[in-house]
């Protein structure tokens, strides 16, 4: 009989767990398409959801979705977040973008903010990284350090962001050797461990000796610790992974901003606008040069500084395309639509661009 | 290090996985049974491996984890197919499943975590010869494991009274029941092989192959496996010629690249499945190759008359 | 102590219905443990899981959203298996259908009229058909295993899809982003209501009472059912096994292609990297927890679109991952395979004693 009663109470419990209080807490929710623990694009986000409930305390309460797949399910998960109270929703892929605008239609008194994406509406942020900031730096150590003056670089999918940032570590590197070589390898996936890793093995065998990557996991530093040569981390501090062979990590940093857009939905001052924010504004932090002679470290460091003053633009011309074409004269820059959407090479790069 | 010895290095790391699990999927297929679980058996490997090695920091006990781990889940698709006879495709397919769930949810305190690695057992003297030596006497334990097991595998099943009864049992179980073997004890055993197997493999994955847990890590590895088992003809040394050429596919996939060709990747990567295709089909079209070594009672279900 | 299994002399029609229900019963019951072992209110968690995406208007739609492609792929696959033709690869033709349907919007982008909708689907139950002819030939032609071959292919769909958006598909104005262009008016499945249920739901329910008479009204179906059950005795009646692996190929394919273009003309509204999130291979489930009956699928379709949103709202309410949904489908699937042992056979439990009187006989 006591069990019979224990089994009441519980199903009168379950169904009395309707949200009553937290009317007054702010609800933040993430949409994440990743597994939080991919260290990487994903973790870094929580990161931030995570600085939001240390900055905020008692008045936020955070939810997230994580793995979420870019297609017909992310709108689900968006709407459910929306209906379960969430009044400020940040949706962390490129390809949450046209679920995240139909959501956002039906919840016109929820916020929301898409990172990487370039469509907005009156209750829809966008907000990413200038990465390529970090890319331009590591290039200028790359092409410092490399014996060979070959690197390797394990690429995910051929979106405007990626090229940007091959480009950018081109630039740099090219700002040092003007003959710098680079060999591209496309995984076609953001976390694939075990390809990551043949990837690195084979641009090694190439003679590439330094590696670096815009893909997700720590295979590719790995296997450069393992076989004597030298990469970088990405979007989290990889070091722990490879500590003799990490030189830096370009981090993403959420933190900051999401920190910011919470106060402003708290404040009431959130309106819709774009951010598109760099090392000036904190979004992309360099990790510590490790493994570096001093007078490389110091270029760095210098480099790093300028571009945060706004003194040096990765992208300033003259840069020609890979094709002999001009994409900035000496004294520009090239223009911020052409960046968003980027399509080719500069000059240098031994690779062809799926068009 | 030159080039080519870098290459062949690179293809033996991403073969050993294939044949590993394939070597075990092998034996019990002989028996009579197709384990479609290889997928799962492997993943569960793959995670098990990994927490006993990070937990004691000895890879070592992380390879006995993970054989456990296959083993484990072989056990679940013994008793269901053999002593509950239920359906081995639908069951080995459940199998993948619920291994895949299941090393996700073991292995989610452990994502993000540098693992172990397997080091290398160089054997003094050889593994200093130029080229060969590093390539041969070079590799960590469970390369030489993989060699070792094609060949006493081939051995046993060819040369040796359990071989010959393993089988009888695959080929008419019906008759080595009559002659009064047990069958369903056979295949329990070897259903458990291929599970030990297949967790070697997993455990291979995430100790040398790249030292960490990540979801779904074998990313379809158990499948070519089995594949590969059709490939060989039910035979370990073409089994280890399968495996090898494999691995040589997907690799080039990646060093073409490199090369800047402007080959789509898409292409590339889908290169290694179209070859297996094509390699299945001119197998299985040859009668002869096939007929002599099929098992013929693959995938039947055997419950004893009383 | 033994079990021992007796062949029943008749198929038993009492736990015919009763394996299913029984193998989802003690699923519930395992699903409890592993919520207590998680520290977690067991009633609270089955809740959620199971009961609160049936309460409100908004869920239970999206619970047709998610059933529509699994039904119309689980009623294929189940003739399949039905006749032991082992198509595992409904994801890549799925992924086909989703391609060649796309034809129209992408490349005739102004033709608007219901006939665009027509074209679409027949398009995409044309290019799943034909992805799964494949594997059809092969079989047929080389004696190709079509496990294998069919799953091979699905990876080679998979990035053949991958290439096409980011390739000759992206949308030109899409700052070359892997989509294509958004579809419009006709070019979309209607939709029942201001939700996102669309047509789809209607053509699986369509597709069920249409297979439910093949199998049980036709010869065809009886064709199946021989040959499935002993290919020996299909040969004596003059039954061609190679013309039912065709059959049964093209039709699984072409259900899934259906259901393939169903998502990017449903609630995709475009062409993207990714199409489904593993449909193909979750109406494997859905065909057997279906007791390959095309009703039950319509029943199976159901349930297992309930623990996909019940599990999408445990993230959310109570910090459950989602690997625990896939252990509960995996579990679900082999209490229902164990319980279908009861229908062949009677389970006995043999104490010592008795067997060795039953050695002794």
């Amino acid at each position: 009989m006591k069990k019979i009663l224990g089994f009441a109470a519980a199903i009168a419990l379950s169904l009395a767990i309707v949200p009553a209080s937290a009317a007054d807490k702010l609800k933040v929710g993430f949409i994440y398409v990743g597994p939080v623990g991919d260290h990487g694009w994903s973790y870094q986000h929580d990161q931030g959801r995570k600085a939001i409930e240390e900055k905020f305390g008692d008045k936020v309460e955070t939810t997230f979705v994580e793995k979420v797949a870019e297609g017909p399910d992310a709108e689900r998960a968006i709407e459910r977040l929306a209906r379960k109270g969430s009044k400020l929703i940040f949706t962390t892929s490129f390809g949450f973008m046209e679920p995240t605008l139909k959501v956002a239609k039906r919840f016109p008194d929820v916020k929301f903010e898409h990172a990487t994406g370039y469509k907005r509406s009156d209750n829809v942020s966008t907000y990413s990284s200038r990465f390529y900031e970090g890319r331009y730096i590591i290039g200028q150590i790359a092409a410092k350090q490399s014996k060979s003056g070959v690197a390797g670089y394990i690429a995910s999918f051929p979106i405007p962001e990626v090229v940007r940032g091959i480009n950018a570590f081109m630039l740099g590197a090219q700002s040092v050797n003007p003959d710098f070589k680079l060999k591209v390898v496309w995984v076609n996936s953001w976390f694939d461990p075990g390809k990551e890793a043949d990837a690195a093995k084979v641009l090694i065998g190439q003679g590439a000796d330094i590696i670096t990557q815009h893909t997700d996991s720590t295979a590719p530093l790995q296997i450069a610790q393992e076989q004597g040569v030298h990469g970088f981390g990405q979007a989290s501090d990889m070091i722990a992974f490879a500590p003799k062979a990490q030189l830096t990590s370009i981090i993403d940093d959420w933190a900051s901003y999401y920190v910011s857009r919470t106060q402003a939905a708290l404040d009431g001052t959130w309106k819709s606008e774009d951010t598109w924010g760099g090392l000036n504004e904190k979004m992309v932090v360099m990790a510590d040069y490790t493994n570096l002679p001093d007078d490389v470290k110091k270029m760095a460091q210098e480099t790093e500084a300028k571009i945060t003053s706004g003194e040096l633009h990765p992208f300033q011309g003259p840069i020609t395309k890979q094709d002999g074409s001009v994409a900035a004269k000496e004294g520009e820059t090239v223009a911020v639509g052409e960046l968003l959407g980027m399509n080719w090479y500069v000059q240098g790069v031994d690779d062809q661009l799926p068009q | 290090m030159d080039a080519t010895q870098a290459v062949i290095l690179t293809i033996i790391t991403a073969s050993t996985p294939l044949l590993l699990a394939a070597i075990g999927e092998l034996v019990t297929e002989r028996s009579g049974v197709l384990n479609l679980g290889v997928e799962g058996m492997m993943v569960m490997g793959a995670v098990c491996g990994f927490a006993a090695a990070y937990t004691t920091g000895n890879p070592y006990i992380g390879i006995l984890a993970g054989v456990l781990g296959g083993v484990a889940l072989a056990f679940f698709f013994a008793i269901l197919t053999q002593t509950l006879a239920t359906n081995q495709v639908a069951t080995g397919l459940a199998l993948t499943l619920l291994g895949l769930g299941l090393s996700g949810l073991i292995g989610e305190s452990f994502v993000g975590l540098p693992g172990v690695k397997l080091q290398q057992l160089s054997i003094p003297f050889f593994s200093t010869i130029p080229f060969i030596g590093p390539i041969l006497f070079g590799q960590d334990i469970l390369v030489y494991t993989s060699v070792a097991l094609i060949f006493g595998t081939t051995y046993v099943l060819f040369k040796t009274r359990i071989g010959l009864i393993i089988r009888s049992v695959g080929d008419n179980h019906n008759s080595a029941h009559a002659l009064g073997y047990n069958v369903i004890a056979v295949r329990y055993a070897c259903i458990m092989f291929g599970g030990a197997c297949s967790g070697l493999a997993g455990a291979y994955l995430s100790l040398a192959y790249t030292p960490q847990w990540i979801e779904n890590m074998t990313a379809g590895r158990g499948w070519v496996a089995l594949a590969l088992v059709v490939f060989s003809t039910w035979l370990p040394k073409r089994l280890a010629i399968g495996a090898y050429l494999f691995g040589a596919v997907w690799i080039m996939g990646l060093y073409v690249q490199a090369l800047g060709f402007g080959i789509p990747s898409q292409f590339l990567s889908s290169l290694p499945y179209v070859v297996t295709i094509i390699a299945l089909v001119i197998i299985s079209g040859n009668k002869t190759l096939t007929r002599v070594n099929t098992p013929a009672c693959i995938g039947q279900t055997f419950v004893p008359d009383r | 102590m033994k079990l021992v299994l007796e062949k029943r002399s008749e198929h038993s029609e009492f736990m015919t219905l009763m394996s299913p229900l029984l193998a989802i019963a003690l699923t519930v019951f395992t699903g409890a443990i592993i919520f207590a072992v998680q520290g977690l209110n067991p009633f609270e968690a089955l809740y959620v899981y199971f009961i609160e995406p049936l309460t409100s208007m908004w869920s239970l739609e999206e619970v047709f959203v998610k059933a529509a492609p699994l039904i119309l792929i689980g009623a294929g696959l189940s003739v399949c298996y039905m006749a032991n033709v082992w198509n595992i690869g409904a994801e890549g033709q799925l992924t086909m259908g989703a391609i060649v349907g796309s034809i129209v919007p992408i490349v005739f982008t102004s033709w608007q009229s219901p006939l665009t909708l027509v074209a679409m689907i027949t398009l995409g139950a044309l290019g799943g058909a034909l992805y799964a002819a494949i594997p059809a030939f092969l079989k047929n032609r080389f004696n190709a295993n079509e496990i294998l071959t069919s799953l091979m292919l699905v990876y080679i769909a998979q990035l053949f899809l991958d290439w096409v958006v980011r390739g000759p598909w992206k949308d030109p104005k899409g700052f070359n982003f892997p989509q294509s262009i958004a579809f419009e008016g006709w070019q979309l499945f209607p939709t029942l209501g201001d939700g996102r249920v669309h047509i789809g739901i209607i053509l699986a329910v369509i597709v069920v009472v249409i297979l439910t008479v093949l199998m049980s009204r036709t010869l065809k179906g009886f064709e199946i059912l021989v040959i499935g059950n002993s290919p020996r005795a299909g040969r004596f009646a003059g039954f061609s096994r190679k013309k039912i692996v065709w059959f049964c190929l093209l039709l699984s394919g072409g259900l899934a292609g259906i259901a393939g273009i169903g998502e990017v003309a449903g609630p995709s509204g475009q062409l993207q990297p990714t199409v489904s999130p593993g449909y193909g291979f979750t109406a494997i489930i859905v065909a057997f927890l279906g007791r390959l009956n095309p009703i039950g699928v319509l029943f199976a379709g159901i349930m297992l679109a309930i623990t996909y949103i019940g599990g999408e709202a445990a993230q959310i309410d109570l910090g459950v991952s989602d690997k625990t949904a896939q252990v509960f489908q995996g579990i679900l699937l082999f209490f229902i395979l164990a319980c279908d042992t009861l229908i062949l056979y009677r389970i006995k439990m043999l104490t010592s004693t008795k067997q060795q009187s039953v050695a002794a006989e």
